[in-house]
């Protein structure tokens, strides 16, 4: 998806980033695709990802519509995978997150070797893809490369927030909400941990990775690129 | 979105969760309130706060009386502690923006979600692009500015006079009233989104081209653009036709998607034909 091309940062800031997905395409494979789009997530299970999602209810942490008033002391942070799979009821684009590229590679070579007919793709730095198509011997069959960001930039934050923020590519974590963040963990309201929680309830489609972007507030904590 | 002035009890929880920061706590009313020109219906506010169920004026009560003697709740930042938010029913024009804003709609012309498209993720199935091209997705508004229909207009005219082909399942391509000239219809002109993206599809000898008229148009557009070049690889799974033009323009590649190839096609035969791209195809 276009939600991840465009992620912040060198190649090297993506040492932790990989993004799996399928996607059925409209009247090509996506009849019959639920089945195999949970067993996608299903089997992403036993290489650990920091995340999982589909493009229609989110991931693996999720805003609550009822949240009882001690949550403000005791918020539960706990990925929920289990809902991410049950909940996947129409054709859709599901990802699975790593921060580890072996765990990757891994997952790409039971994806093959389930033969689920569903168009896959790897999100990364163009050599950790490559790594993981090697690793799996599968032959690239299309490349989407990002040129980054043109035109106004000067309206576009510093690159700690837009390393922050584009880990949602749809644009659904403000800018002035990662900068909170950053100030939060700075300040110690907030360890990094929790700060991260606070963002990628708002990743809709559950591509976010709280792992790196872990990374990236404790870095922030010390220092602004 | 509309914010019920009855249910919000002016917290500011908010007014950073806004992506485009159209949220702001009217000074007069004192409560949130939405700039219905700059808000573009994402509901990243509605769909991503938690809610609680607090009774407002408890609330209200409880947060004059900690200002009174300069203390401050630490509350939880992603949170409405009274479900202020109340969507609205959008009409036409104003739906569009929700269409392209809401990562959670899928567009009508396409039945995808996010900004409807599906670039190269699919190409294995679809052929979309082929050996010898190139497909460009010109992305409008993000992170975080937004943009107005009428400056994705200026692009469209431009490529549209290029004589490129813009992709047909493309949700901007369904607005556009003449595909030929890249014409967006008239009465979207005026609303904002979040993000969109115009799909071209060229022969490789074209690229530099290509991404050179892109380079000049966006100096008139008032947003930030992301660019993303997709092409097809070798039976062995190389690359060496396209990089090296954008590394000879100075582009430094550091990430990419890469569809693995093992879609394959199991719809029914008579539901899989193909999807043309549309407009002039120089």
């Amino acid at each position: 998806m276009t939600n991840t091309l465009h992620r912040f940062g060198d190649a090297e800031s993506f040492y932790d980033d990989y993004v799996v997905f399928a996607i059925p395409s409209r009247g090509k494979n996506d009849k019959g695709s639920v089945p195999k789009l949970k067993q996608f997530l299903e089997m992403a299970l036993p290489f650990k990802p920091v995340n999982l999602g589909d493009a229609i209810h989110g991931g693996a942490l999720r805003p609550s519509q009822n949240m009882h008033p001690t949550a403000h002391w005791k918020r539960d942070m706990t990925p929920d995978f289990r809902a991410v799979i049950d909940g996947v009821d129409t054709p859709t684009t599901v990802a699975a997150v790593f921060d580890d590229r072996v765990a990757a590679e891994d997952f790409v070579k039971t994806v093959r070797a389930a033969d689920l007919g569903l168009c896959v793709n790897i999100s990364t730095s163009i050599d950790g893809a490559e790594q993981c198509c090697h690793a799996a011997g599968i032959p690239r069959h299309s490349v989407g490369y990002s040129l980054g960001f043109q035109g106004k930039t000067e309206r576009l934050p510093n690159s700690q927030v837009l390393m922050l923020t584009t880990m949602c590519g749809h644009g659904m974590i403000s800018t002035s909400l990662a900068k909170k963040m950053i100030d939060w963990v700075k300040e110690g309201r907030r360890t990094p941990e929790q700060a991260v929680t606070y963002m990628a309830r708002f990743c809709s489609c559950g591509v976010y990775n709280p792992s790196r972007a872990k990374r990236i507030l404790e870095d922030a904590r010390h220092k602004i690129k | 979105m509309r914010i019920d002035p009855d249910k919000c009890v002016a917290c500011g929880n908010c007014t950073y969760v806004c992506p485009m920061g159209a949220i702001y706590i009217d000074p007069v009313i004192k409560r949130a309130t939405v700039d219905r020109n700059e808000c573009v219906e994402c509901y990243a506010c509605f769909n991503g706060l938690s809610q609680e169920h607090l009774n407002p004026t408890v609330v209200r009560t409880l947060r004059k009386l900690f200002q009174l003697v300069r203390l401050r709740f630490d509350p939880e930042p992603d949170v409405c502690p009274t479900a202020a938010f109340a969507p609205e029913d959008l009409e036409w024009p104003r739906v569009v923006r929700r269409a392209f804003s809401d990562p959670r709609v899928p567009h009508e012309s396409t039945g995808v979600q996010g900004r409807g498209t599906e670039e190269v993720k699919t190409n294995d199935v679809s052929g979309r692009v082929q050996k010898g091209e190139v497909g460009f997705t010109i992305e409008f508004g993000r992170p975080g500015v937004g943009v107005w229909f009428h400056e994705i207009q200026k692009m469209a005219w431009a490529l549209a006079k290029a004589g490129v082909a813009f992709e047909k399942k493309n949700p901007v391509t369904s607005l556009m009233s003449d595909v030929s000239t890249g014409t967006l219809r008239e009465d979207i002109l005026g609303e904002k989104i979040l993000s969109a993206i115009l799909e071209i599809k060229v022969p490789v000898e074209r690229t530099e081209e290509v991404i050179r008229l892109v380079q000049e148009v966006e100096k008139q557009v008032d947003t930030v653009i992301a660019l993303g070049v997709g092409t097809r690889c070798d039976q062995d799974g190389e690359e060496n036709v396209v990089a090296p033009i954008l590394e000879r323009m100075g582009y430094k590649l550091e990430r990419a998607k890469t569809n693995v190839g093992l879609g394959r096609i199991t719809n029914p035969a008579e539901e899989t034909k193909k999807e043309e791209p549309v407009g002039s195809t120089r």
